[in-house]
């Protein structure tokens, strides 16, 4: 993937972002095709958000290649920016001004003419739902409201490339639900979408292609399914047992089955058996006399490929 | 549903000339600042009451005296002083207080650059703001002295862009060294630059009332250059050793600029 694919919306070869010592991005290649929603997985301090800053062109790139839209990002910054959308992290909405005026100042930082801005702002605000709200001061808004404000704000010069960093975190189930709606819509209408997000749900639901990054490397790279498929099993068998002795493991028990699954995860509270079929290994299981308290059969998901490939280690 | 991303598009987003930009930052700090217009009658107001306090109150004790050989009621000599403070005040105001909640708190910067402005654009954009309010405050002012009669040339005409010169430089200035700020108690070092200048860069008393060596260090101070290059205007006294003023607040301005777009630079494009 080094050699440019043409079109390509992002195209990054050996790309390096350090702060003083600390190499954030240890030389990553991506490319992104036109209308793909494409997502950056991975812990927190993976390097996401420094290459998504990168992206954005406000971030200058310490080494190897980036291009965006075909344009260079430390020539041709603004011409980048008029092109694409950036919903930032943390909301970085003007609080000193209305919903409203939100949107419409936002706008005019686009060099857009005041009447296409005025109709642009009234069908975002439909858009997201903030209609009945044009008129209210930013903080009194909730962090729902404010994150779809956010996203609103990031369409008003009808981008070509939307860039999303955790577009839905601390959100409520409700508030992820709509979000997460309004971005499927938008990729019908053939917005490219670039996400960061470490909810597995999130990036299962809506990208196409996704990368999964740690420690400043892409560890693995695909489709959700052909993640699952190569990192994973098809299904997972849960066991659950009392949580082991103070100086205990339940290793002895996982050794006990450890010929019935591929992988076998130890736990302090469970055994996790990666397994082809689940129910089978259960079977098996208690062919052998195991009594776990209670039992649980899943398919995989993208969340066993996130915590295979980058730990169960806490990340701060 | 009638979100038109694929509709017609009549116009494509772009990136903004300087003046344009410009435009766009004042339209945005009018809109934020309509709410709160009270909080210009203040600005307006302080140099006023100490021009009736100082200038008329304490002048009546005062009575006339001589400055640059000719002889002038104290108000008159007192008038332009403020002038020049409060072209001075207006504009730390808004480059320290209100540069520095629109940088660390309301991050009004960092949504800026996710757009096609530039950090250029921003110092620029703040800078014209703080002297679009430092230049009401001292048209209004030059009003009240012409009604009162503390005017008595028509250079005076030429003391509202010496107003704005004062108002850049120490905007300029201000914003750049508010980007080193780590939280609001840092301002009191500002309280702590500009009240002594207030007080003693011959805004109250001729700067002939110094021994040589402090006279020296006051005569270098920005506020003292913008004080006597406004009481030059308007008591018609002006030389060419007025030019020595402005071209160090030019230079205020220009420096400030740079320094302040170096540091937006540094902090918000990392």
């Amino acid at each position: 993937m080094t050699l440019s694919e043409p079109g390509s919306m992002i195209h990054a070869a050996d790309l390096r972002k350090s702060f003083g010592g600390f190499e954030a991005v240890r030389g990553i290649d991506v490319d992104v095709r036109p209308g793909e929603a494409f997502g950056f997985l991975g812990p927190n301090g993976a390097g996401k958000s420094s290459t998504m800053r990168m992206v954005a062109a406000v971030s200058p790139v310490s080494g190897g290649t980036l291009r965006i839209l075909g344009m260079d990002p430390a020539t041709d910054g603004p011409a980048i920016r008029a092109r694409i959308g950036v919903c930032p992290q943390e909301d970085t909405l003007d609080t000193e001004l209305t919903v409203w005026e939100n949107l419409f100042v936002y706008g005019r930082y686009f060099g857009l003419p005041k009447a296409e801005v005025r109709e642009k702002v009234e069908e975002l605000l439909e858009f997201v739902q903030l209609t009945d709200k044009a008129k209210a001061m930013v903080d009194d808004l909730s962090g729902g409201m404010k994150r779809r404000l956010t996203i609103a704000r990031s369409l008003v010069n009808s981008p070509e490339l939307l860039l999303l960093d955790e577009p839905t975190t601390g959100l409520d189930p409700q508030a992820r639900h709509v979000v997460w709606d309004r971005l499927f819509r938008l990729k019908q209408q053939g917005v490219t979408l670039v996400l960061t997000t470490h909810y597995m749900d999130e990036a299962e639901q809506l990208t196409d292609r996704l990368v999964v990054m740690d420690k400043g490397l892409i560890v693995a790279e695909g489709s959700p399914l052909a993640l699952i498929a190569e990192h994973s099993t098809r299904e997972v068998a849960e066991l659950r047992f009392p949580v082991a002795a103070e100086g205990g493991t339940h290793e002895p028990l996982a050794e006990s089955v450890a010929d019935l699954a591929e992988r076998v995860e130890v736990l302090p509270d469970r055994l996790l058996l990666y397994t082809h079929d689940g129910e089978e290994t259960m079977a098996k299981v208690h062919e052998r006399g195991l009594e776990p308290i209670a039992t649980l059969v899943r398919r995989s998901t993208l969340e066993d490929v996130f915590l295979r490939l980058t730990g169960r280690t806490l990340v701060d | 549903m009638a979100l038109t991303l694929t509709g017609v598009q009549r116009s494509t987003a772009r990136s903004l000339s300087a003046g344009e930009a410009t435009g766009m930052l004042l339209y945005r700090n009018f809109l934020a600042y309509r709410r709160a217009w009270y909080i210009f009658a203040t600005g307006f107001l302080e140099p006023l009451l100490y021009l009736f306090s100082i200038g008329v109150g304490v002048g009546a004790l005062v009575g006339d005296f001589t400055f640059n050989g000719q002889t002038v009621p104290y108000a008159e000599f007192v008038a332009p002083g403020m002038l020049a403070a409060s072209a001075m005040n207006g504009s730390v105001l808004d480059s320290t207080f209100n540069f520095f909640f629109k940088l660390k708190y309301n991050k009004l910067f960092d949504q800026m650059l996710a757009t096609p402005l530039t950090t250029l654009d921003i110092a620029r954009g703040e800078l014209s703001w703080s002297l679009l309010r430092g230049g009401t405050y001292s048209a209004g002012f030059l009003l009240v002295m012409l009604a009162m009669g503390l005017v008595s040339s028509w250079w005076a005409v030429l003391v509202v862009p010496a107003a704005l010169l004062i108002g850049a430089a120490f905007g300029a200035v201000c914003m750049a060294l508010t980007t080193w700020m780590r939280s609001w108690q840092d301002f009191e070092l500002v309280t702590l630059a500009t009240l002594p200048m207030f007080l003693f860069s011959a805004t109250f008393f001729p700067v002939s009332a110094y021994p040589g060596a402090v006279r020296w260090v006051v005569e270098a101070t920005p506020l003292y250059r913008g004080v006597v290059l406004c009481r030059e205007l308007t008591t018609g006294a002006v030389t060419w050793a007025s030019a020595v003023s402005v071209v160090y607040l030019l230079v205020m301005v220009v420096v400030g600029l740079l320094l302040c777009r170096r540091r937006l630079d540094s902090l918000l494009l990392t």
